[in-house]
């Protein structure tokens, strides 16, 4: 009987504390700001990994490969 | 800081197709999504003329304005983006668009409407970047790994550009002045003539961070 009792006692208190846990399931907007999930910069990842310049660089590179004035020659 | 443009010189389109299919290739869109498609106007007459249109993340979105959830953001190098988490897919970004780019795959068992899809400038979305998650919602992040959108790349002409819209500027100002004439572009007013917007911005991961 005080088994059955210490048992239920603690699933009661287990189920009370996932209440805790709950988060709301309801997106408040608000008006004209974004509510979505966080970005990256496109540098912060591999194979930068947070080197902007060589980003840059490379960006840099892939627009000027797009003039054939310079790539081919005139 | 690059401002991302795309640009379309209709001297030189001769309606490959390869944008579209560059694009299809690399996101692996669903049938009946188009993120990019190529119009013809005058077609089969004398002096038809060929423009590949997608969401031009425009100066000034007119999307961002209309959208009732505030699933858009602005990136750092001026591409427009979503929340596909956040979309309604109800379809008002649409009928607000210029371009026709927002896309609604058919999403359930009756075909309904599913969250809005549409180019992304080769940028990604809202998830880990090069994550499976953020390919199956949002495609190839190729700007991450320092490349620009593989339509633009494609292109077997270079009549579609992409990149830094001060770069793609020299580039059409030097083609124009070689051949003398062509010096319209199509769609480039609409998206950029009027000026850069302080619309919100993803707040930034933490480096390496999990979305």
């Amino acid at each position: 009987m005080r088994a059955a009792i210490v048992a239920a006692a603690v699933v009661i208190a287990a189920a009370g504390l996932a209440g805790c846990g709950e988060k709301s399931q309801v997106t408040v907007y608000k008006q004209g700001q974004y509510q979505g999930k966080p970005d990256n910069l496109p540098w912060q990842s591999a194979p930068f990994n947070n080197n902007q310049t060589e980003w840059e660089k490379a960006i840099k590179a892939r627009n000027n490969a797009q003039n054939e004035y310079i790539r081919v020659g005139n | 800081m690059a401002r991302m443009k795309f640009l379309c010189d209709a001297e030189r389109c001769i309606e490959c197709n390869g944008c579209v299919t560059a694009c299809k290739q690399e996101h692996e869109i669903p049938w009946g999504v188009n993120r990019r498609r190529v119009v013809t106007l005058n077609d089969g007459l004398p002096g038809e003329k060929s423009i590949s249109v997608a969401c031009m993340h425009c100066s000034d979105a007119p999307c961002m304005a209309v959208c009732p959830v505030d699933c858009f953001y602005k990136t750092s190098e001026g591409v427009v983006l979503h929340d596909k988490d956040l979309c309604i897919g109800c379809g008002y970004c649409f009928y607000a668009c210029p371009f026709g780019a927002p896309q609604f795959p058919q999403d359930g068992a009756f075909g309904l409407r599913g969250k809005m899809d549409k180019c992304t400038f080769c940028a990604g979305g809202p998830e880990q970047d090069h994550s499976q998650v953020e390919f199956r919602k949002y495609g190839r992040n190729r700007l991450a790994e320092g490349k620009l959108p593989a339509c633009a790349e494609m292109c077997s002409t270079k009549a579609l550009l992409g990149g830094d819209g001060d770069v793609l500027a020299d580039i059409y100002r030097t083609r124009v002045t070689t051949r003398g004439r062509g010096s319209e572009v199509w769609g480039w007013g609409t998206a950029y003539g009027k000026p850069e917007t302080q619309r919100p911005q993803a707040p930034q991961q933490q480096p390496g961070g999990k979305s």
